[in-house]
C-alpha cells in the first residue's frame, strides 16, 4: 500500500548571477542545510537523497558521487535524476516515490545549478538530436520563439499582453528574499528590450543562476511530527511527449504535454475547476507567452483566452489564481533547481511559511515543470491529508 | 538471405562538442590555491568534531556535516605514498608523458590522502616511501593543483 | 519487501561497436522483447523510468532521444543517470508507490564516444580532472591498496579474468568470450600497474531492460516471476584520498540493509548465484568481501577454493560479467537481468542448477563509490 507524503522542509540558496565564493558543491551544502533547519532535522535522520542537475552546465559526471561531502550523503544512499529543464520536478517526484515506497520515511530532494560555469546555450544545444536536429532548430529559444510566433497569429495576443506576465512575476519577485532579479520592471521597459529572435526579447526571457534548493520529503509515518503543517502530496503526472523538435511543432493542439500532466493530475486529486478549486500556481514558464499560452493547456481558462485571463488581473497576488509569488522562472533561473523550486514554493504557501510573498489561506497549490522537447511535470500539494 | 548490412558502410556523423567551463573554486578552494600559488605552502584544515585535517581543505567535514573552514593548519611538504600507479598508456589529458605515476599521499600533518603525480625515479616508487612536493618556480605558478608540478621520491 | 517481482528481462547482444543501430533503435528493440517476455503489452506497461548519461551519448537530456523508444509516449516517465541497478530500484520504488507495473531500460554506445573523457570527467575539475586521472588510472589505486593490505597478487586478479572470460563462452550476449589463461592476462599490455589489458572490462554497445511488477501485475504477466526480496544502494566518500579504498564500506552497509530486507543473516548458504560488477579483475574478491562472502583479504581464496567457480557451492558471474560485456549503466541492469534467468532456470549453458536465491550488484562512481545490492528469489 502506497504511503502518503508530505513535504516538511524547504530551503533554497539566495540566488545570483554567480557565486564565486563557493564550489558547486559548497553550494550545494548551503542548500541543504536550510530545509534542515525548517523542519529540525539533523542530516543524520535523513535516510536517502536524490540530486539533479543539467549535467553539461557543469562538466561533472555521475554528479550523485561527486556531491556526496556537500549534499550529507555520506554513507547514505544517493541517486541522480535528470530530465532537463524538468530535473527539478522530476527530483522532487522521485523523492516522493521514495517515500511512498515504504522504504525511506525521509527523503531529502536537491537540485542545483551553476549556470556561469559554462556557457548556457552551447551546453543546451546539446540536447538536439546531432543528426537531425542540432544543425537547426535548437537552443532553448528559437523552439519557444516559433511557439510565441503561433500563438500570436491564431489569437491575436499581442507583445504587450505577453509583457504583462514579466511584469507580474518580477514585481512579485520584491517580496522573495532568495529571488535572482528583484527590481520591478514596466511594461515599457519590457518592450524596449532588445529582441532575440522574434517575438522574445531580453525581458521576456528567464535570467541565468548559480543556485539551489533543497526539500525534505517525509512518508505519513512521521509527517505530522515534523511540521505544523505538512504540504501533502495530492497527485503528481508527467508527460515527456517528444523526441524530436519538429514533432512538437503542432500549434493548434497547445502544449499537449501540459494538458495530459495536468488532467492526469486534477483527476487524481479531485480538481475540476482548476482556476477555482487551487489557490495559488507555481508555474515553470520560461518565458512570458508561456504565461498566456498555458492558463488555456492547464484549463484556468478556456482556449485562446490565455491574454484576457491574465490581462484582467485574475493570476496577480490579489486575483482568484495567484501565479508565482515566487517571481517564478522569470525571475530566478538555477536550471537543475527551477522546477524544485516550483514545488518548494508551492508547499511554502501551503505551509504558511511564505512570509510577504503569502497567499492567504492556501489550501491547495499547483506546481509545474517544464523542459526537453515540450515537456511538462505537475504536482499538487495540499494542506488535507489525502 | 544475405545480410543487406554487410556489403554497405553504415553513414555515420562525425562531431565534437565545444563547451567552455570557467568552474569557481569557491573561498575555501581560493585560499588553498592562493597558498601554492604565493607562498609555495600546502594549507589543509580540520573538522572541529572529528578531529580530521582534509587536504585540499574543506568548507565542511562529509562525515559530520559540520563547517571545517575554521581551523586552517599548514602542512609538510613531505609526505608518506599510501597508494600508486605507475601510468604506461597514452592519453591527451595526462600533464607528463607515460610512464609516470599517480600516487595518494598522506602528507605530514594530514590525515587523508592528497591525488597528486610522481614523475621520477619510478623504479623507487612503492608503497610507504617518502615523498616531497616539488613546486614550480614561483613565477609559472598560477593558483592550480599543478603548482606543485609533482611529488619527488626522497 | 512483498509482492514485487520482475516479470520481464531482455538484453541485446553485447558488442564492441553496432553500427548499425542507434540508440533508439537499441531501446525500442530492448523494451519491446522485456514487454513480450513478462507476456504483456505495452499498454500494461503502467510507467517508464530510462537510464542514459549525456557525457556517454554526448547530449544534455540524453534520456530525450529514448522516451518514444521506450514506449513512454502520454505514461509517467523519470530517468535516472546512474547505474542500472540504481535506476531499476527507482522503478521498484514507482511501483511500490503505486505506478503500476515499471519498465525499466538502459542503453550506452560506447563505440560513440571516447570512454576515458567520459571517465576523466568524474573527477573533480579543480583538483583532480587536469591530473588526467580516468577509470583505469584511479581502479589501478585501489587494486594496489588491496595487494599492499591483504598481500593479493596479479595471479589472484588474473585467475579472475580467466574464469570469468571463460564463462562468458555460454552467454550468447557476452562480447568477450575467451579461453585464457593466468599467463595469457598477465603478458597483456600493462596499462597502469598492477591492470593490465585482460585485467580491464572492454567498452561496449547495448542496452538491457527490465519490467517489475507488484501482485496484480504478476497476474497478468505470463512469465515465472521472480521475487524481489531485498534492494540497498550506498556511498561513500567521493575524494578517492579520504577514502580506505581496501575497504569496501559503503558495498557492506548497501548489502546489510538489502539482507536485512531479505531476512538472510548467513549470506554463504543463503545465495546460489552472484551476478558481480567486475569492472576490473581486482574488483571480484574485493566485491565478494564487501557482500559478506568473506572475511577481509580472502576473496581471493573463494576462487582458489573452486567456491565461486560454474561448479562451486556459489558460482560468481556465471554470465562472464562485466570483464566480459561492459556497456556503462547497462551493465548493473544487466546483472539483475542474468540474475533472473537464473531464477527462471532458462540461463541455458551457464545456468545454475537449482538455483533459488540470487544477488546481482551495481556500482556508481570512481573505485565503487556508490553500490546498489539486489536480493532475487524465485520463492516468495
Amino acid at each position: 500500500m502506497a504511503q502518503r507524503v508530505a513535504i516538511v522542509g524547504t530551503g533554497q540558496t539566495d540566488h545570483k548571477s554567480h557565486r564565486p565564493d563557493v564550489s558547486g558543491r559548497e553550494m550545494i551544502r548551503e542548500a541543504v542545510q536550510r530545509p534542515l533547519d525548517d523542519c529540525g532535522l539533523t542530516i543524520a535522520e535523513i535516510d536517502a537523497i536524490v540530486i539533479g542537475n543539467m549535467d553539461h552546465f557543469e562538466s561533472i559526471n555521475y554528479v550523485d558521487t561527486w556531491s556526496v561531502e556537500g549534499s550529507g550523503a555520506f554513507m547514505k544512499p544517493i541517486m541522480k535524476v535528470t530530465t532537463g529543464g524538468t530535473t527539478g520536478t522530476s527530483v522532487a517526484i522521485a523523492a516522493v516515490y521514495h517515500a511512498a515506497s515504504g522504504l525511506f520515511e525521509r527523503v531529502l530532494a536537491i537540485g542545483w545549478e551553476k549556470n556561469s560555469e559554462s556557457d548556457t546555450t552551447a551546453a543546451i544545444i546539446t540536447c538536439s538530436d546531432p543528426v537531425w536536429d542540432r544543425f537547426s532548430y535548437s537552443g532553448a529559444i528559437p523552439s519557444l520563439a516559433t511557439e510565441a510566433s503561433a500563438y500570436m497569429q491564431k489569437t491575436g495576443a499581442t507583445q504587450e499582453d505577453a509583457a504583462r506576465v514579466a511584469v507580474r512575476d518580477r514585481n512579485n519577485a520584491i517580496h522573495n528574499p532568495h529571488a535572482h532579479l528583484r527590481r520591478s520592471i514596466t511594461l515599457e521597459e519590457v518592450m524596449a528590450s532588445p529582441m532575440l529572435a522574434y517575438p522574445i526579447k531580453l525581458l521576456d526571457i528567464c535570467p541565468r543562476t548559480d543556485g539551489a534548493c533543497a526539500v525534505v520529503f517525509a512518508a505519513d509515518s512521521v509527517a505530522p511530527k515534523l511540521a505544523a503543517q505538512p504540504a501533502w502530496i495530492q497527485a503528481t503526472a508527467v508527460r515527456h511527449t517528444y523526441t524530436w523538435f519538429g514533432d512538437s511543432t503542432n500549434y493548434d493542439a497547445g502544449l499537449v504535454s501540459l494538458q495530459r500532466a495536468s488532467r492526469e493530475a486534477y483527476q487524481k486529486a479531485g480538481i475540476r475547476r482548476p482556476a477555482e478549486d487551487l489557490d495559488v500556481a507555481e508555474l515553470y514558464l520560461p518565458y512570458t507567452w508561456a504565461g498566456l499560452k498555458w492558463m488555456e493547456d492547464l484549463g484556468f481558462c478556456p482556449p485562446g483566452e490565455g491574454a484576457r485571463f491574465v490581462g484582467d488581473g485574475h493570476t496577480q497576488m490579489t486575483g482568484k489564481i495567484p501565479v508565482n509569488p515566487s517571481g517564478g522562472v522569470i525571475s530566478t533561473n538555477c536550471i537543475g533547481a527551477t522546477a524544485l523550486l516550483r514545488v518548494a514554493e508551492a508547499a511554502v504557501q501551503v505551509m504558511g511559511k511564505g512570509g510577504a510573498r503569502q497567499v492567504p489561506g492556501v489550501r491547495r497549490a499547483l506546481a509545474t515543470g517544464f523542459g526537453g522537447c515540450f515537456w511538462s511535470d505537475v504536482v499538487i500539494l495540499g494542506a488535507a491529508r489525502p | 538471405m544475405e545480410n543487406w548490412l554487410d556489403s554497405v558502410t553504415p553513414l555515420t556523423l562525425e562531431g565534437q562538442i565545444a563547451v567552455p567551463y570557467t568552474w569557481w573554486v569557491g573561498e575555501t578552494g581560493s585560499r588553498f590555491l592562493i597558498a601554492l600559488r604565493d607562498e609555495g605552502k600546502i594549507l589543509g584544515n580540520r573538522c572541529p568534531s572529528c578531529g580530521t585535517v582534509y587536504v585540499p581543505p574543506r568548507k565542511n567535514c562529509g562525515r559530520c556535516y559540520v563547517d571545517t573552514d575554521v581551523a586552517w593548519v599548514t602542512l609538510g611538504s613531505e609526505g608518506t605514498v599510501r597508494s600508486h600507479t605507475i601510468v604506461r598508456f597514452s592519453f591527451p589529458l595526462q600533464p607528463a608523458p607515460p610512464p609516470f605515476a599517480y600516487a595518494l599521499i598522506r602528507l605530514d600533518g594530514a590525515d587523508v590522502g592528497l591525488l597528486h603525480l610522481i614523475k621520477h625515479d619510478l623504479e623507487r616508487l612503492k608503497t610507504g616511501v617518502r615523498v616531497r612536493a616539488r613546486f614550480r618556480p614561483a613565477s609559472e605558478r598560477r593558483g592550480h593543483i599543478l603548482d606543485i608540478d609533482c611529488f619527488e621520491i626522497i | 519487501m512483498d509482492n514485487l517481482a520482475v516479470v520481464g528481462v531482455a538484453q541485446t547482444p553485447f558488442e564492441r561497436c553496432k553500427p548499425d543501430q542507434t540508440v533508439f533503435d537499441l531501446v525500442y528493440e530492448t523494451v519491446r522483447n522485456a514487454i513480450d517476455d513478462a507476456g504483456l503489452m505495452p499498454a500494461d506497461i503502467g510507467n517508464v523510468v530510462t537510464v542514459s548519461n549525456d557525457f556517454i551519448d554526448g547530449r544534455t537530456i540524453s534520456s530525450m532521444a529514448v522516451g518514444d523508444a521506450a514506449g513512454a509516449h502520454d505514461k509517467n516517465i523519470s530517468t535516472v543517470e546512474g547505474d542500472g541497478t540504481f535506476g531499476a530500484f527507482y522503478g521498484a520504488m514507482r511501483t511500490l508507490g503505486g505506478l503500476g507495473t515499471t519498465l525499466v531500460v538502459a542503453h550506452a554506445k560506447g563505440s560513440e564516444g571516447d570512454v576515458r573523457y567520459v571517465t576523466n570527467g568524474m573527477f573533480d575539475p579543480v583538483y583532480h580532472r587536469l591530473l588526467g586521472i580516468e577509470a583505469v588510472g584511479a581502479a589501478a589505486l585501489q587494486a594496489r591498496a588491496i595487494m599492499d593490505r591483504y598481500g593479493l597478487t596479479e595471479s589472484d586478479f588474473a585467475k579472475v579474468s580467466v574464469k570469468n572470460h571463460g564463462n562468458a563462452r555460454h552467454n550468447p550476449c557476452a562480447q568477450l568470450p575467451m579461453a585464457l589463461t593466468v599467463d595469457d592476462v598477465l603478458q597483456s599490455e600493462a596499462l597502469a600497474d598492477p591492470i593490465k589489458r585482460l585485467d580491464c572490462s572492454p567498452v561496449s554497445d547495448g542496452a538491457a531492460a527490465v519490467v517489475i511488477a507488484d501482485a496484480e501485475g504478476v497476474r497478468k504477466a505470463r512469465s515465472r516471476p521472480v521475487w524481489i526480496r531485498g534492494v540497498a544502494h550506498c556511498a561513500e566518500a567521493y575524494f578517492l584520498g579520504d577514502r580506505d579504498l581496501s575497504d569496501p564500506a559503503a558495498l557492506r552497509e548497501a548489502a546489510r540493509r538489502a539482507y536485512a530486507m531479505a531476512g538472510i543473516t548467513h549470506p554463504m548458504g543463503a545465495i546460489d548465484v552472484v551476478e558481480l560488477y567486475d569492472a576490473f579483475s581486482y574488483m571480484e574478491p574485493l566485491w565478494l568481501e564487501g557482500l559478506g562472502f568473506c572475511g577481509p583479504g580472502e576473496g581471493g581464496k573463494l576462487l582458489d577454493q573452486g567456491v565461486t567457480t560454474m561448479n562451486g557451492a556459489m558460482p560468481v558471474n556465471p554470465s562472464g560479467g562485466v570483464l566480459s560485456a561492459h556497456a556503462m549503466l547497462v551493465a548493473g541492469l544487466a546483472r539483475i537481468v542474468e540474475a533472473v534467468l537464473q531464477l527462471r532456470g532458462s540461463a541455458g549453458f551457464r545456468q545454475v542448477p537449482g538455483a533459488k536465491t540470487a544477488l546481482a550488484h551495481g556500482i556508481n562512481g570512481p573505485c565503487g563509490q556508490s553500490h546498489c545490492v539486489w536480493v532475487l528469489s524465485n520463492e516468495q
